[in-house]
Order: structure tokens, then sequence, then C-alpha cells
């Protein structure tokens, strides 16, 4: 399998349905490695539904059905034989609302790792140190390192959601998604997130939904505006504010409607 | 309109105050109906207490019945109700809490789901002398059990299994949806997810509906009448281990409920402290149960915190 490929999630012809109305219609986009890609666009206009769909997520709701193909790591997810939960493993996700697990900061951060191996092949020594790493990589460690029997519910929000994100990091994820991440925090604690989305940025493909311009312009590279359950635009940010090619994406970033 | 005095511009018109009135009896109506609901619990266990005062002694719970209970204690329908609670409990415990997760956690939409729930509907609304004439038929007859522990034990499982698995249920989906999405999004299967955070944060309220189900129903004297209760019993009740374990699973057991029921009606020359008695026995033994499943609620409840 080539690693080295232009994109990590190909969307081609993909519609969605949730019973007999249409969520998604005819989206193709390629969504690049490495940088950070917002989907920007009005309540309802399908992008969180985009997103959930890259890690199936959806599929619980029970009436959902879809055509088309999401091709992540060159394979069709939506195929016959693809697991859920080794795809979820490679597709991380964090909610608009922290939803730590109300269990101890140590064990939801070990929760992936041990939800993914068999329990006699986990040693201690190696949870202890995946568990710290993803702390520290999520700017968390220092705050933490004296309270991990703490129950991670008694965090302050920033700090769940950071933890949200570092759960991630022990299961080697490819892509991260992230659905509002921001929505629930102080000014503050938005720009320590935002900080954090870049530093991640590198090694992971990470696409964040946002109902908030001014974050997806400060925090993406690359922003694809949607309406009605269509893509209107896929650019780099800076384009799509500064100059963007519809009639439509321009009316929503003069804040015309939305 | 009515006037307003100018020095309070928000004074009550005769409109407000009309509407204040009304509010004050509605709000005193209705506060009156919850305090009657006291007054039934207050009157009753008094009542017993102060009837059943003059046998009411830890001889007369430890005593057998003598002289087909106008003499003697309570203690073997004292012991056999116990393990009626408890031999149902293990009988009934496994197979509704596992339904119960099934049902919340497992199930789609469909056909068989639908038939379970109404399954679940229909029997709690069987009404419970219905129960023991299926147990006699189920369990005494075909079954070969006869009439003992056992079959009045699988009675009491069938009769309180709905009421369970609605507990269950109901414990389960107070556990926030969040966690188990955050659980399936780091990929945990299903069971993964129920079995480290689900059942952890729902347990307390399983066991509590659980308890309180299996005490209400061993209360009853319809299910065990013909399954397994019996007036008098002979067992050998010389030694303190005989006493602590009078009954085989086989065996015709004596049960509060049902000497109540014998004691009260069947026998003549009943001294009426006896009746009372065991009436004061049976409301204790229901008491000190529900009181022992709410402190294991507040206990595991203390433990928990989101």
């Amino acid at each position: 399998m080539a690693d080295s490929q232009e994109y990590s999630i190909q969307v081609r012809d993909f519609n969605l349905w949730y019973g007999d109305f249409q969520a998604l219609i005819n989206v193709t986009i390629n969504i690049k490695p490495g940088i950070v890609t917002s989907l920007i666009g009005p309540s309802g206009c399908g992008k969180t539904t985009l997103l959930r769909s890259f890690n199936r997520i959806n599929e619980r709701y029970g009436n959902v059905k879809t055509t088309g193909e999401i091709e992540i790591l060159s394979k069709n997810i939506l195929d016959e034989d693809v697991s859920v939960a080794s795809l979820r493993q490679n597709v991380g996700m964090v909610f608009q609302r922290p939803n730590p697990l109300p269990i101890s900061i140590y064990d939801n951060i070990a929760f992936g790792l041990r939800a993914h191996t068999p329990r006699r092949s986990l040693r201690r020594t190696e949870v202890d140190h995946l568990v710290e790493e993803a702390l520290t990589e999520a700017g968390l460690w220092e705050a933490v390192k004296d309270n991990l029997k703490r129950k991670a519910t008694g965090l302050t929000l920033e700090q769940q959601q950071k933890l949200c994100i570092a759960r991630l990091l022990p299961l080697k994820p490819r892509i991260i998604l992230m659905d509002e991440p921001c929505s629930a925090l102080d000014a503050a604690g938005i720009e320590r997130i935002e900080e954090l989305i870049s530093d991640l940025k590198q090694r992971f493909t990470i696409v964040v939904v946002t109902h908030n311009m001014a974050q997806a312009k400060r925090a993406s590279d690359e922003c694809i505006y949607m309406y009605l359950g269509e893509i209107v635009e896929h650019s780099p940010t800076a384009e799509l504010f500064v100059n963007p090619k519809e009639e439509k994406t321009a009316m929503y970033i003069q804040g015309r409607y939305g | 309109m009515s006037p307003v005095s100018s020095s309070n511009p928000f004074a009550a018109g005769g409109n407000e105050i009309r509407k204040q009135r009304t509010e004050n009896i509605a709000k005193n109506v209705m506060l009156g109906a919850a305090i009657l609901l006291i007054i039934p619990v207050l009157v009753i266990i008094g009542y017993l207490f102060y009837k059943a005062s003059p046998v009411l002694s830890w001889n007369y719970i430890w005593d057998v019945p003598r002289d087909l209970g106008r003499q003697g204690g309570i203690w073997l329908p004292l012991i056999g109700t116990f393990y009626l609670v408890i031999v149902s409990l293990m009988l009934v415990a496994p197979v509704g809490i596992l339904a119960g997760i099934y049902i919340n956690e497992y199930a789609p939409n469909n056909w068989l789901t639908r038939c379970i729930n109404m399954a679940v509907t229909s029997l709690a609304g069987v009404p419970s002398i219905v129960h023991a004439l299926f147990g006699v038929g189920a369990f005494v007859l075909t079954l070969g059990m006869g009439a003992s522990l056992l079959a009045a034990a699988c009675t009491i499982a069938v009769m309180t299994i709905p009421v369970i698995v609605t507990a269950t249920r109901e414990a389960l989906a107070a556990v926030p949806m969040a966690f188990r999405e955050a659980c399936w999004n780091m990929g945990a299967t299903k069971w993964q997810t129920i079995r480290t955070i689900v059942l952890p944060n729902s347990i307390s309220g399983i066991l509590t509906g659980v308890i309180l189900e299996i005490s209400r129903a061993a209360g009853e004297t319809a299910p065990i009448l013909f399954t397994g209760a019996a007036a008098s019993v002979a067992v050998r009740t010389a030694t303190v281990g005989d006493k602590l374990m009078p009954y085989q699973l086989d065996d015709r057991f004596m049960a509060l409920s049902y000497h109540l029921h014998v004691v009260a009606e069947k026998i003549s020359g009943m001294p009426q402290e006896m009746k009372y008695g065991t009436a004061a026995v049976l409301i204790a033994l229901i008491v000190v149960i529900n009181s022992f499943s709410i402190t294991l609620r507040l206990y595991l409840r203390s433990r928990k915190k989101w």
C-alpha cells in the first residue's frame, strides 16, 4: 500500500439519506494529509453528517442509506469487509461537548489501547509510557501528572477536550475528525485547542467542522464550503476568504445568510 | 383596570389577588393529597406494632411455631421467606439483567424486539394468582419439581422478570449516550463498552430494582399458595445449624405471607397478637430488605461522579 499518496480521504459521488431525506448530494472531494481542512456552512448543510461518514458513526441511527465511495488509505470504507472497530482506530473523533469517560484520567487514555489489544499482551510499563506520551503531546501532562487516578470528569472543560484528543493518540490514528471542538470553551481555551490542532497537523490529517468562520480562517489550511448537502467550494483557506469563486460562498462569508 | 396607588406601581390589583387566592387553593389541595400518602403507612405500621407488641421479642423471632402457630415463634416462616427471596434472586437476576441489557444495548428495532417488548409488558400485567396456576402446571407438575421451595422460587422468578427487565433497562438508559459514543469512537465493541462503562455506572440502579421487586413479590401469598408453601412443616430444628438451614430445595416450606393467611383465617382459637405478630415481622422484613437495597444504592452511587 502506497503510504505517500496524495490524498488521505477521497470521497466520490457520495450520497447519504436519512430515511427519505437526502442529507448529502453527490459529494466528491479530496482531503490532503498533513494539513487542517475545515468544513463550513450554515446549520443543516450536512457538514457534520459528512464528517461522521468518515468513521461510519452515522450508521447507528439505523435508517441511513448511502451510495458512492469514501476511500481512506486506498480502501473504500463502505465495503462489506471493513471492520468498523479497526476503521475507528484509524479515524478518531473529537466531539463538540467534551465527553471524557467517567473513569480515571489514566484509564481514559489507556481505554482505546486496552480495547484493541488482548489483555495479556499489554505490559504495565508500556501503557504508562504511552499514557505519558499522549498527555504530553496534548499539553496536559504537567497539569495532571500527579492526579492520574482522579476522575477525568472533574477536569475543566478545556482539559477535558484536550484529554479527548489525547486519548486518540495511543491508537496511532491517521485521521482525526473534530466536530466543533471549541464551541463549549472560553476564548483562552479555544486559543489553546487551536494551537494543539496546529501542533498535531503534521502527523495527522485533521478535518474540523466549525460554525465559526473566524476559526476556520485562523486554524485551517484548506476550507470546504457546503450548502444544502452539496459541496459549493473547496479552496485554500486564504483564497476562499479573500477571493471566493462562488457567489454563494461570497454571500456566506460576508454574513449575508447562515 | 383597578386603580393603582401612586406610591407603588406594582401593587396587586383585584384580579391579581383573585389569581393568588386560586393559586394558594390549588397548591394546598395538592399538598393535602401528597400528605394523605403518608397516613396509611404510619397507621398500618403503628397499629400493627401496637397490636403485636405483647408477643414481639427476640424469642418470638427465633422460636419455631408451635401448636399450629397458636404458640411459639415465627422463625420457620421467616427463614422460609428469606430463602425464597435468595433462590428467586439467583434464578431471576441473571436472566432478567442479561435480557434487559440485550434489549437496551443491542436490540435492533425489528419484529423480534417488538415481540420481546410485548411479552415483557403483557407478563407484567398478568395477575399473581394466574402466575401461581402457571407455576403449578409448569414447575410443580410438568417439570416434576413437586410443591417445593424451588417450584415456588421459579414461580416468583417468572412473576418478577418483567419488572426486573424494565428496571434494568431504565438504569441502563440513565447512562448518558455520550459515554457510549466516546467508547465506540475509539473502536470499542458494544460488549467492551457495556463491561467497562455502562454496567459500572448502572449497577446500583439495577440491583436496587431487582431486590425491591423480589422483596415485594416475596410478600405475596398467591404465587406460593399452591407451589410450595405449607401451613406447617416437619423439619429438624434441634441445633442452630438445623435452624439456619431447615429446608432443602425440594422441601415444602413455611413463608411469612402464607403463614399470615393461615393463622389469620384457618386456625380456630388463634390469639390475636400472634396474627399481628406475623404481620409485623413480615412488614419488618420487607422494610429491612428495602433499607438494605437503598443503602446499597447510596453506597454505589457515592462512588460514581459525572
